[in-house]
């Protein structure tokens, strides 16, 4: 107990206010922050978790100094509610692949979203949804994004700690294929010939996929300025269907405009 | 003059996803109960069409972030049943660890973050930190556990990426899973304790007449395959599953609600039935535990949850730790190859809240043609409904704020996934009048 008043009377004074808001999502990028088993106490700390309804049941009224969002806009409500927290938060941060371009659900984009509700619902006039889902920054100015499907909490704790103390946050940019040298993985591209994404995909997952003998499918998004065209077209030289690359480029950052524009220029030249 | 009350909870908090609850109550007779899952649409059942069979797994993982590995374990075994695939009993036994990691990860949370503020009073794990640092540090270290075991398996803890329709691209290292047996023991004797602690809990006195559905299996707590059973008597195999539950489409909700066939009535599915309908495969500490917690078993108030779910965390940790003591040679083959074609196939396995069931159909061309998904919130949410029906009158003498807690303690019984059944919760309580 001695140690719980020590704390106490140890809190920083005018704590930063962090709050974490969900669009559509299943989750897991929020859990993330709980899923920072050794340092959430320490957090909790540092920071007033003034906002987080998957964690508390106690809220702070705004303005916060750091708004974290998950998850992408996908009905009208949604649209306007983005718009009220970015006047809220002074740095307003994107996690996952979901805010940042849309996630899975984006593949609407490509779809009659009205053939898709009547698939799953028995009474489509109950739904109400946009068709299209869409990145937050397509809504409002966003400070920083954080990559991935889900986020690495390493990247999260750094994040939040750099907003606290004041510096940029120190979150790579290089291809994946960097992590996979570092970690010693051999090419699965090169001496397995399978189609992998990790070229033209930014880092921060630690490059498991090709430790495990499997593909890279593109969880933290497009690595800036990369040509993802001139790989699929390696990719198709080497035998592999144009359909399979299709799909493989347009799954959880699929809407991304790199692999947006990859994808779709694979099914142009189909109907060429 | 009228007595007419009504609560709102318009944001659900300590459950994943959102909904809210609205509730209108006329004196201490209760109107309209409406548990309203608000959370947006986003149409897994539909975009999985025309998908390759070896992105189900990686994809319907992302239906929910606490439990994905429950989505790809269902979807792995119904489309492994589909292409009319068999497993190695080496491959079932780590999706069995797999499992039990997901299992770990997820009750350690609910109980320790989420649930048991609500019985010590309160409002987050993070306040109650300050009081009961040790128990919370605990429940952390135990959710570290899981999450470690789901990333030497899975290669992550959310979105594992190492879950393969015929079983996993690389087996886990023998020395990886040898290094965390010390934590796994660790966190069964943890487990143990944290039960002692929920079991000494005040329990509301909350008897419901449940009809409550789980797998269940002649040798093994059920994980991953079963016959569905229920309390009143239903013994079917997983194929009939269909004809004797139906998804019904509701207004206030985004998610589908599901009802027992004939009279289409409520059932409850999680902790709770597991614990009643297979206590006598539980492994020897769990079966012990169970037995001295000072509740008769089967139980039919589902406050009780949380030992249930704590019994569980122990079943979980202790059958870690025997299957990682085992695995001594890693298996020479970790997945069985296959080249996709025509078929249909359906499974349900024992997600961390509940039943979860998934039907797939393959076409001709090797695609999805079509997929079905039943996450266990949907399947309770018309039970948490008549809950609320018989518990709002209990709640009436106090203050919305206080009947609301009591109202939101009942529903984090079943730890809600409603990211999952869409589809957080909001709770209105209309006392019409005043």
């Amino acid at each position: 107990m001695s140690k719980t008043s020590n704390q106490k009377s140890t809190e920083p004074a005018n704590k930063p206010t962090v709050a974490v808001f969900k669009f559509a999502s299943c989750d897991g990028c929020q859990l993330s922050l709980l899923d920072a088993e050794d340092e959430l106490l320490a957090i909790a700390h540092h920071v007033e978790i003034a906002y987080f309804l998957e964690a508390r049941t106690r809220t702070l009224d705004g303005p916060y100094d750091i708004g974290l969002v998950e998850g992408s806009i996908t009905t009208e409500h949604d649209a306007e509610r983005i718009r009220d927290i970015r006047k809220q938060c002074r740095y307003l941060v994107t996690i996952g692949a979901c805010a940042t371009a849309g996630g899975i659900q984006s593949l609407r984009n490509w779809a009659d979203v009205d053939e898709f509700i009547q698939q799953v619902y028995a009474t489509p006039q109950y739904i109400s949804t946009l068709a299209t889902s869409t990145a937050i920054a397509d809504h409002v100015p966003v400070d920083f994004e954080l990559r991935g499907c889900p986020i690495n909490k390493d990247q999260l704790v750094e994040l939040i700690t750099a907003l606290v103390i004041g510096r940029v946050p120190r979150v790579p940019n290089y291809s994946v294929c960097v992590e996979c040298k570092r970690r010693g993985t051999v090419c699965v591209a090169v001496a397995k010939g399978i189609s992998c994404l990790g070229p033209v995909t930014q880092a921060g997952c630690g490059a498991i996929c090709p430790a495990f003998n499997r593909d890279c499918f593109g969880c933290y998004g497009p690595q800036e300025f990369v040509n993802v065209t001139s790989l699929t077209r390696r990719y198709e030289s080497q035998g592999e269907s144009r359909e399979h690359l299709v799909r493989l480029v347009r799954n959880f950052n699929g809407y991304a405009p790199a692999f947006r524009a990859a994808s779709d220029a694979l099914e142009e030249q189909s109907h060429e | 003059m009228s007595d007419k009350r009504q609560f709102e909870v318009k944001a659900l908090s300590r459950v994943e996803g959102e909904g809210r609850l609205y509730v209108r109550v006329d004196g201490d007779k209760v109107e309209h109960v409406e548990l309203n899952i608000y959370e947006p649409p986003r149409f897994f059942e539909s975009f999985l069409r025309g998908r390759e069979v070896r992105e189900v797994p990686d994809i319907t993982a992302r239906i929910c972030g606490i439990c994905p590995v429950a989505y790809q374990m269902t979807a792995c075994h119904a489309l492994e049943k589909a292409l009319g695939l068999t497993m190695t009993p080496e491959i079932r036994l780590l999706r069995r660890l797999l499992y039990c990691g997901e299992w770990i990860e997820s009750h350690a949370l609910h109980m320790h973050l989420l649930h048991a503020p609500d019985f010590l009073g309160y409002e987050s794990g993070i306040t109650m930190a300050a009081d009961h640092r040790e128990v919370v540090e605990r429940g952390l270290r135990m959710k570290k556990i899981g999450n470690d075991l789901l990333a030497i398996l899975g290669g992550r803890a959310i979105h594992p990426i190492n879950v393969t329709v015929g079983g996993f691209y690389r087996a886990p290292r023998r020395s990886e899973l040898k290094k965390l047996l010390p934590e796994l023991e660790w966190g069964l004797a943890a487990a143990v304790e944290t039960v002692r602690l929920v079991a000494s809990f005040d329990f509301p006195a909350f008897d419901q007449a449940y009809d409550c559905v789980s797998l269940q299996h002649p040798s093994e707590y059920p994980l991953n395959e079963g016959r569905i059973v229920s309390s009143s008597g239903l013994d079917i195999s997983v194929e009939e599953y269909e004809s004797h539950f139906e998804e019904r489409h509701l207004p206030q909700s985004t998610a589908l609600h599901s009802v027992m066939l004939p009279a289409a009535t409520s059932y409850l599915v999680g902790p709770l039935p597991r614990v009643n309908l297979c206590l006598g495969q539980l492994l020897p500490t769990a079966r012990r535990e169970a037995e001295s917690c000072g509740i008769a078993w089967p139980s039919q108030n589902n406050f009780h949850s949380i030992v249930a779910r704590g019994i569980e965390l122990v079943a979980a940790f202790e059958e870690a730790v025997e299957i990682v003591s085992q695995y001594h040679v890693e298996p020479s083959v970790s997945r069985i190859e296959y080249t996709p074609h025509a078929g249909e196939g359906c499974h349900a396995t024992e997600a961390p809240r509940g039943l979860i069931y998934h039907r797939y159909r393959i076409g001709d061309d090797g695609l999805i043609a079509e997929a079905k998904i039943v996450p266990p919130t949907s399947q309770n949410q018309g039970q948490i409904e008549d809950d609320l029906r018989q518990f709002v009158p209990s709640v009436l003498q106090y203050d919305d704020a206080e009947a609301t807690r009591r109202c939101e303690h009942l529903i984090r019984n079943y730890d809600p996934c409603i990211s999952c059944a869409t589809h957080f919760l909001t709770l209105t309580i209309d006392r019409q009048g005043k």
